[in-house]
């Protein structure tokens, strides 16, 4: 596991890298729904996509510890060596790992009073577009914003429009593809393409 | 006037650093002042430095000190600065004061004790006299010694802990809050509060903790004890599996005694107030003593009107290095804002832009 | 500089503000409370602005630091110094050629771009607290939208003096949910914060607060339909560059009561100037 461990690297270079990779978050989350690239590791660990793994490195440590759901459990080791996170439950995790869409009912939404006490969701998906078109409105868009990435479930629109009635409450989600990202904060709209 | 558009502020601020440098160091023809000095000879000064600095290093404080002109809170915030760059390279086990190789240890609640009353360094006794031999200087002062006494000196809360009489002291294994990584909410846990308290300022927490002894929000105190010395402070690194000690710190120590409560289901009990501080310090231990009993006012069942049982009140204002920050920061140019309070209050007398002269004398 | 981190601040502490940042983003206007570090500059001088700036800014960024307007008034100076000295990044005067704009009480007069980023040093993040100075009350406030209080305060301004008479750090109701303090800008500036190209940061070390206002985010200064907001600037040119919508500068010339009025923005008047010449 050591080798493991030392032959999937973390950063080239750790402080600009993340700050790099860092302000692509910050666009891909001001601007929902458009398409950034990170400053990613040269060789992620399998199934880590490389803005996955870059999105890890850039959030993720000891005061804020990551669940790794489904394939990405794995990987707990290489996580806890690289940015010192724990494994932590579902309901009590900062950041969520997964390449399936979960339930946000399992996951902390946050209070009114507290509402960034939530868990932001890194989904690594298939591709950020090439799917089923979506209509994103609200803050970061100036009219409306079309996406389309694959990998987000059918029913996709309805349970994003529960996670919005939440609001302020609820879950942002970060998309990775490649060495892409694309962000969805809980105060995007999103309807169906008509 | 002729006026030109402002320009020279970085050449303004080098000359007034330098002029601050000379300043600092003043008549040449005196001798520079060195830091061990400060160390050795103004030792309260360090220990207040320390405190409010929230960083144990005597020379450091020193350097600070000497830096800032004697300006203590000024000294504070470089220690502060200077803290929060620092790497954390672990944690250390909760200090034992028990041990504490007692230089004062004094009791008001019980004539004498286990260990003794043992009256130290302090100028408590001192009549406050100018003492013109010191500005002579060459001072060759010498203490009288004794053979310490090889008798142990329980901490008085707990001889009274004993016999049920005092309540117990809130131990618990949880994790502390760390007032240096993140942000205090409110309510504020105990350990939250004393953190906040112990880098307080001195002249605030005595000004909160006099104003209980006057009547808002009175706790009937009494000083259980208050003890100065040093202390070990031990870490357990993870590849030894067992602690080992790192250094030591001198520390003041205050248990004050307050006002008993009860209830019909729960016996009366005398209630604890709490104060540490870095250094020699008995002023500082003492306030915080009795402001950390009033603010436990809502927790033991008692009206919360005065401003020293109010958490948010007193944590957020304490802190002195916030504080000085925030109120020397109206020099900074607010010419912006006042500007468009001039507009406003032209527009609201109906006057827009002539000149003063012309502007209708001040109502009232 | 040597001993110390790129600008100044451990990556753990970066990681920290990052977070934060991205779920002010998140929630527009709402503030996140952080665990501010104490700076070498003092609280109230810039410390939350310099943490999100230093959290933000990359190598290959170009920063512009005003105060009042100004790039060279000295806190604008000290700042600007401070990472030309820790991050060692390009620093311009000049507002277009900027990506990330630290400023104290005032907005650029040249529009904003989706490629920058403006970053507001915040004294007081609590739009609320002249009327209710308990933050743990005004946190419960928020929770509830319950911004009865603050309408009340305004209309008996009306009733007082004819109108509405805030003139800086107007509040404003952002994305219809959260009402924020904008930062001690003048009341001038509060129609440039609505729907801005550009991300806005604010930062409020003391005070411990971060929050944010995405590009093209609603921003709406508080009024009445029959006493709608006003944005007041002095009513005269510009006496160096001639400008007659730019906010102005009152300087006293003589102690007869001569005055003129100057552009706030240095760069704004400048690059005018330049252009006249």
């Amino acid at each position: 596991m050591a080798d493991h461990i030392l032959a999937h690297p973390g950063f080239a270079d750790p402080v600009h890298d993340a700050q790099s990779s860092f302000r692509a978050l910050l666009q891909a989350l001001a601007r929902p729904g458009t398409l950034h690239a990170v400053a990613a590791p040269p060789d992620p660990p399998a199934p880590l996509s490389p803005a996955t793994a870059a999105v890890l490195l850039t959030l993720v440590d000891s005061d804020a510890p990551v669940h790794l759901a489904g394939p990405f459990a794995l990987l707990a080791p290489w996580v806890a060596f690289h940015t010192g996170s724990g494994e932590a439950a579902a309901d009590g995790a900062a950041f969520v790992l997964a390449d399936a869409l979960p339930e946000f009912a399992a996951l902390p939404t946050g209070s009114d009073e507290i509402p960034e006490a939530s868990a932001t969701v890194i989904l690594q998906v298939p591709a950020l577009k090439g799917g089923p078109p979506l209509i994103l409105r609200g803050p970061g868009i100036e009219t409306m914003q079309e996406f389309a990435p694959l990998g987000l479930p059918g029913d996709f629109v309805a349970r994003w429009a529960a996670n919005r009635r939440l609001y302020p409450r609820g879950i942002d989600l970060v998309l990775c593809a490649g060495d892409r990202i694309a962000g969805l904060p809980r105060s995007t709209t999103v309807t169906e393409w008509r | 006037m002729a006026y030109v558009a402002v320009k020279g502020g970085e050449r303004a601020i080098d000359a007034a650093h330098a002029w601050l440098a000379a300043e600092r160091r003043g008549d040449t023809a005196v001798p520079e002042l060195e830091t061990a000095q400060i160390r050795e000879q103004l030792g309260r000064a360090v220990d207040r430095v320390m405190a409010e600095g929230s960083l144990y290093d005597p020379d450091l404080a020193a350097l600070a000190i000497k830096q800032a002109q004697g300006d203590l809170i000024e000294a504070g915030f470089l220690l502060r600065a200077l803290r929060t760059t620092l790497p954390r390279f672990g944690v250390s086990l909760p200090i034992e004061t028990e041990t504490m190789r007692l230089a004062r240890r004094i009791s008001a609640i019980f004539k004498d004790l286990p260990g003794g009353q043992v009256l130290g360094p302090t100028y408590d006794y001192t009549h406050r006299l100018l003492d013109f031999s010191l500005a002579a200087n060459g001072t060759q002062a010498t203490a009288p010694e004794a053979e310490a006494r090889d008798e142990a000196a329980p901490r008085v809360p707990d001889i009274l802990g004993r016999e049920g009489l005092l309540e117990a002291d809130g131990a618990s294994a949880a994790e502390p809050f760390d007032l240096t990584r993140a942000p205090l909410t409110f309510p504020a846990s105990r350990d939250a509060r004393l953190q906040g308290l112990a880098r307080g300022d001195e002249g605030f927490l005595l000004g909160l903790g006099y104003s209980t002894q006057r009547g808002y929000g009175n706790n009937h105190p009494f000083v259980g004890e208050l003890r100065v010395g040093e202390v070990d402070v031990e870490i357990v690194p993870p590849e030894l599996g067992f602690s080992v000690c790192i250094g030591t710190v001198e520390l003041t120590e205050c248990q004050m005694v307050n006002q008993f409560a009860g209830s019909k289901t729960q016996p009366a009990q005398f209630t604890r107030g709490y104060g540490l501080a870095f250094g020699h310090a008995e002023r500082r231990a003492m306030a915080m003593a009795l402001v950390d009993r009033a603010l436990r006012a809502e927790e033991l069942g008692e009206a919360r009107t005065a401003p020293a049982q109010d958490a948010e009140f007193v944590l957020s204002t304490c802190d002195n290095v916030e504080a000085t920050g925030f109120v020397e920061h109206l020099k900074l140019p607010h010419y912006v804002d006042f500007q468009s309070e001039l507009e406003t209050i032209r527009r609201l007398r109906g006057n827009t832009g002539k000149p003063a002269t012309s502007l209708p004398e001040a109502a009232g | 500089m040597k001993g110390y981190n790129f600008a100044y601040l451990d990556e753990q502490t970066k990681r920290m503000l990052r977070r934060a940042l991205l779920k002010a983003v998140a929630i527009p206007g709402h503030q996140i409370p952080f665990g501010a570090r104490e700076m070498p500059l003092p609280y109230g001088w810039g410390t939350g602005g310099i943490q999100v700036t230093a959290s933000v800014i990359g190598r290959g960024d170009t920063l512009k630091v005003i105060d009042q307007g100004a790039d060279d008034t000295t806190n604008a100076v000290s700042i600007r110094r401070f990472f030309a000295k820790t991050a060692g990044v390009r620093t311009t005067t000049r507002t277009a050629e900027a990506t990330v704009i630290q400023t104290r009480h005032r907005i650029p007069e040249t529009p904003l771009t989706d490629a920058q980023i403006i970053v507001y040093q915040v004294p007081q993040p609590e739009p609320l607290y002249k009327l209710e100075p308990s933050r743990t009350e005004t946190r419960r406030m928020h929770a509830l939208a319950d911004y009865g209080a603050m309408h009340v305060k305004l209309y008996e301004q009306v009733a007082r003096y004819g109108q509405i008479a805030i003139s800086y750090d107007y509040p404003v109701m952002v994305n219809g949910r959260h009402l924020m303090a904008p930062s001690p800008i003048p009341a001038f500036d509060n129609p440039k914060m609505h729907r801005m190209k550009a991300l806005q940061l604010f930062g409020a070390g003391r005070e411990k607060r971060i929050y944010a206002v995405p590009p093209y985010t609603e921003v709406v200064s508080l009024d009445f339909e029959d006493y709608p907001f006003r944005a007041g600037r002095a009513p005269h040119a510009c006496a160096l560059c001639g400008d007659t919508a730019s906010y102005l500068d009152e300087v006293v010339t003589d102690d007869r009561g001569g005055r003129m009025f100057v552009c706030s923005d240095t760069n704004h008047c400048a690059t005018r100037r330049e252009r006249a010449a």
